[in-house]
This record gives structure tokens, C-alpha cells and sequence, in this order.
């Protein structure tokens, strides 16, 4: 039947009730899974005496975030400043990264000899351990701060270098070929070519180079100390206090999780496939 | 006849593992300024690859190609080409693909008032004024190639280079879009060279059409001028006996003379009655 000529009515209450299907579809694969994990460390916490059980770390976490931004001197900041704290390294390292690594991928991928000059360096680099740069940017900086970014830097830098350049390699020749055909200026085909097709591999290196930061900065956080996630979470361990250092590992999960849903939304409105 | 493009002795060779391959040799072809000559071979014959030369996007590893009396050394908008997946800009709506093309041609001289109204001329010129905003993915391929075309077009080149053009598109469309060539290159009078493998397109739409003997080392077999006058009409050409003729030229052609011209026996003897009757059309070399 024509689409145009079905009954409203009906198409409203079908649609209302697919919709509420696929909700509940879309729902119970993440519910089971919750379960499950709150399940296996109930278990756990029944095997384990110093594990807290999930009833008991509630509470905890309530507390906690009853007052998020308490300030009670360095040593005793609520959760909320050291959430801050670690996203603000972050957002710093990356940005630097970003900004030193796209242009430099842009450049990779569009000009062999550089590729051929930087590919290896790149290859050498990429595999070291994150905390492996934190020594050398303590050198460096002579300052814990700087180093935890550094080390956000170096790390998050490669992913957004190799993805950028892959898309740029990627570049449909057709397209080339009509910038080819028109003569089109390097800028042009940079702003009309190279970058809303670079775009979606682009985005695909940012979001892997932002897990990485995520997860650098807390052990970065670590061993320098200070603030932030990492460091609360080690301090709380010093403290023994077991229900506090669940609730990080939580929080840590959770802010990744919302950083990646994040950067793919982003990264949906600039892919030309799905704008 | 005022030669416009000049091809002389082109070859084309790539160096392969199993040693170097030829695709195409001597290449002997002079294109009149207006005329419209068609490029029909079977596949892999290597009427892309000199379409690819003309253009610029490739050059050969022997002899030369002329465009109004300068050697073709690259691609430029002189020589339009209209690719044969329409090679639209997805994330551009067919204004601003059309409107790219115009900006870099006469965006020195003009204002952007007068860069879009030539963009909308041209899209109009295929039919599309109506669909000027839409990105490609939103219209049929029919309508994309169009769009292709307009590009070309819009950019008032000196030769109109179009590699089967019509190739992925349903019969009916093709046919459409056919009629809609033949009636803006007949009040464009742009020199055309087309790529195709579809006779009866050949036929319709040329002056002249070479004929490619089948690769590796392809050359003109033979050059069909077809003699109908224009304006021409689809169905009347139908019942047309220079119309059957050419036809039977070139499918005799394509199914009997595909190899190469032997050397030293002189060109080979026609075994099909070429329907203008004239010495000129044996063999080019």
C-alpha cells in the first residue's frame, strides 16, 4: 500500500509500539550486562573480605558526590575538582597533540618523501609505554604537572598522525583527478577535497587518541601526585580505603565512556556519509 | 579540415613485472575544431587510456599530443573531462560542485554574482535547475551525470572529453540524456571526444568514430565518418539506411576486424561498405 494513503491513526499507535520495542531491544543488552557485572562482584565481595560488597559502596559513592566541590586544602578536594583536574590535562595534552599531529598527518599522507622520512620514527615511537615518556618530561620540565601533559602529548599524538595520514592515502583518485582536471589550487583542494574526506579518519584518530590520554592521565596521575583521578585513587589506596578506589575506577570508566560518546557525536555531524 | 587536437604516434607502455606492456601504439588521430568523435574498441582496448592522455591525467612514453597548437604537458580546464561515476564531491551539493569548477576558471575576472548565475546556467542547460541544492547521494544517477556534465560544460572548454558517460546508467535514462548531449553540443559546437562501447550511441551522437583494434598494443583499426546530417533524430534514424550502415560498419568492425592492421599488406580490405563511400575511411596510420 502507499505510504501516503494508510490510515494515520494506525501508522501512530505502530510506530509508538515498534518504537517502544526497539527501545526495549536497544535496553536489555546493556541491563543483562550490568547485572551480570554487579553479580560477579557480588560474589566476589562475599569471597573476598576486603572487597566492599555493591550495597555497601553506594553509600560511599554518595557521599562522595553529595559535595563534589568541597575544598578542604590540596590534600582533600572533593571528587569533583580532581574530575576537573585529570580533564584538564587531558584536554590540554590533547589539544597539543591535535594540534601538532593532524597538520603533520596532513603532510605524511599528501607528500611521499615525508611519509617515507617519518613512517619509521613513528613506527619506533608509537609502541612505548605511556609511563615509559614521564621521566623524560620530568627532565624536561623539571615540574610534575608538564610531564603528566607531556606524557598525554606523546602518547595521544600517534593514532590522530597515522589515521589523518591513512585518510589522506585514502582520498578517492577520482576526486583527485577532478582537481587534477581543474587545476585547483593547493589550498583549494586542502578545503574542498583533502579535508571533508580526511574527516571520518580523522575523527577515528581523535576518539583513539583520547582513550589513550584518558588512560595515560591516570597512571600519569599516579606518580606525580597533586590532583586528579589518578592521584585520588592511589591516595585513596594509601588511605585503605577499598569502597573509594572501586568508586575511581567507576568514575574513570564512566568519564572515558561519556569522552567517547562525546567525540562520536562529533564525529557524526562532520562525516559527509551521514550529515 | 583545421586540425584542433593532434595526435601523433602516440604510444603508451608500462613497465610491468613480466616486462614492459604495451597499450597503445601508434595512435595517428587529427580532430577538427566542433567535431565530435567517438572512441569504440572492446574492453581493455585502451580508449580510456587515450582519453586519459588527452586530458592530461596521464603522458605518453612516445610521440605527442596538440590541443589548439600547444603540446599537452597536464590536465587543465581547457580540456573538460565528465568521468564515468560522475566523480561528484559528496559532501558538495551540486551547485557548489558545479559552482568550484566555475570559480577556478573565471572567479579572477568575474563576481561571485556572475560565478553563480553561470553555475545556474549550466545546471539549468542539463535540467537540473530545480535540484540545484541537493547533495549527490539525494539524486538519481541519472541526474548526477548531468551534473557531471554541467561541470564540464559550465567551464567553457575547448574540448569536451567524456568517458562512457552514459555507461552505468539504465537503457532509458542513457537514451534520455543522449538526446539531451546531442541537443547542447549542437549549440555549444564543443569539440567532443567520447568513450564508449555502445554502437548505437557511436552512431547517434558522432561526425567520425574510431574504431580501436583489441590490446595489448592497440592502434586505430579505422575511422567511420558518419554522414547523417543533423539535426538527428532517434526513431527517424531508425529506419535510415546510412543510419543501418554505420552500424553494420562498426559491429562488423568489432566482431570481424578487431586486430590489428597487419604491416606491409597494406591496410586491410574493408569487408563492409562504408556508407559515405570516401577513401578516407581506411585505415589512419
Amino acid at each position: 500500500m502507499n505510504p501516503a494513503t494508510r490510515p494515520s491513526g494506525i501508522t501512530l499507535k505502530n510506530r509508538w509500539r515498534m518504537g517502544a520495542r526497539r527501545l526495549a531491544g536497544l535496553c536489555a543488552g546493556p541491563v543483562i550486562g550490568f547485572a551480570l557485572l554487579l553479580l560477579v562482584w557480588k560474589i566476589i565481595s562475599l569471597r573476598i573480605v576486603d572487597i566492599p560488597s555493591p550495597e555497601s559502596t553506594l553509600p560511599a559513592a554518595w557521599e562522595l558526590f553529595k559535595n563534589p566541590f568541597y575544598d578542604n586544602g590540596p590534600n582533600d578536594l572533593g571528587i569533583g575538582w580532581n574530575i576537573l583536574a585529570s580533564l584538564g590535562r587531558v584536554a590540554l595534552g590533547f589539544t597539543l597533540a591535535a594540534a601538532v599531529g593532524i597538520p603533520l598527518g596532513f603532510l605524511i599522507g599528501r607528500v611521499q618523501a615525508l611519509n617515507a622520512v617519518f613512517s619509521p620514527v613513528i613506527s619506533l615511537l608509537r609502541p612505548v609505554s605511556p609511563l615509559a615518556w614521564l621521566p623524560l618530561g620530568l627532565l624536561l620540565f623539571q615540574a610534575a604537572d608538564p610531564a603528566a601533559i607531556w606524557a598525554i602529548f606523546i602518547c595521544s599524538i600517534w593514532p590522530m598522525v597515522i589515521n589523518t595520514a591513512d585518510g589522506v592515502k585514502r582520498v578517492p583518485q577520482d576526486y583527485l583527478n577532478v582537481a587534477r582536471v581543474l587545476n585547483l589550487s593547493e589550498w583549494k583542494v586542502f578545503t574542498r577535497i583533502l579535508l571533508p574526506s580526511v574527516l571520518p579518519y580523522m575523527m577515528t584518530g581523535v576518539r583513539l587518541s583520547i582513550g589513550t590520554a584518558w588512560l595515560v592521565i591516570v597512571a600519569a596521575e599516579m606518580l606525580t601526585g597533586g590532583t586528579g583521578l589518578g592521584f585520588w585513587l592511589w591516595d585513596e589506596w594509601n588511605n585503605l580505603n577499598v569502597q573509594n578506589i572501586l568508586i575511581a575506577v567507576l568514575v574513570i570508566g564512566t568519564v572515558g565512556l561519556l569522552l567517547d560518546l562525546l567525540l562520536l557525536a562529533l564525529a557524526r555531524r562532520l562525516d559527509y556519509r551521514e550529515a | 579540415m583545421e586540425k584542433f587536437v593532434r595526435i601523433e604516434y602516440v604510444e603508451q607502455r608500462y613497465d610491468t613485472r613480466g616486462g614492459p606492456f604495451v597499450a597503445l601504439r601508434d595512435i595517428n588521430l587529427d580532430i577538427a575544431q566542433g567535431e565530435f568523435i567517438s572512441l569504440i574498441g572492446h574492453s581493455g582496448c585502451g580508449k580510456s587510456t587515450l582519453l586519459n592522455l588527452i586530458a592530461g591525467l596521464a603522458r605518453p612514453t612516445d610521440g605527442v599530443l596538440l590541443c589548439a597548437g600547444r603540446e599537452i604537458t597536464g590536465p587543465g580546464p581547457d580540456r573538460a573531462v565528465v568521468f564515468q561515476n560522475h566523480s561528484l564531491l559528496p559532501w558538495l551539493t551540486c551547485h557548489q560542485n558545479v559552482y568550484l569548477a566555475v570559480e577556478r576558471v573565471f572567479g579572477g575576472g568575474e563576481t561571485p554574482g556572475q560565478l553563480k548565475a553561470r553555475t545556474a546556467s549550466a545546471l539549468n542547460l542539463v535540467g537540473l535547475g530545480h535540484a540545484m541544492h541537493k547533495l549527490p547521494r539525494e539524486i538519481s544517477g541519472g541526474m548526477k551525470q548531468r551534473v557531471g556534465i554541467a561541470r564540464a560544460l559550465a567551464i567553457e572548454p575547448k574540448v569536451l572529453l567524456l568517458d562512457e558517460p552514459f555507461g552505468a546508467l539504465d537503457s532509458l535514462t542513457r537514451a534520455q540524456l543522449q538526446d539531451e548531449l546531442l541537443r547542447i553540443v549542437s549549440s555549444t559546437h564543443t569539440t567532443t571526444i567520447m568513450v564508449t562501447h555502445d554502437v548505437d550511441e557511436a552512431v547517434l551522437l558522432s561526425d567520425r568514430i574510431v574504431m580501436l583494434t583489441n590490446g595489448p598494443a592497440a592502434t586505430i583499426g579505422d575511422i567511420l565518418p558518419v554522414g547523417l546530417p543533423r539535426p538527428r533524430h532517434r526513431i527517424a534514424l531508425l529506419s535510415d539506411p546510412r543510419y543501418t550502415a554505420c552500424r553494420a560498419a562498426i559491429l562488423g568492425f568489432l566482431h570481424e576486424r578487431h586486430t590489428p592492421p597487419q604491416a606491409g599488406q597494406g591496410g586491410a580490405t574493408p569487408s563492409y561498405v562504408s556508407p559515405s563511400e570516401q577513401p578516407e575511411s581506411t585505415t589512419a596510420s
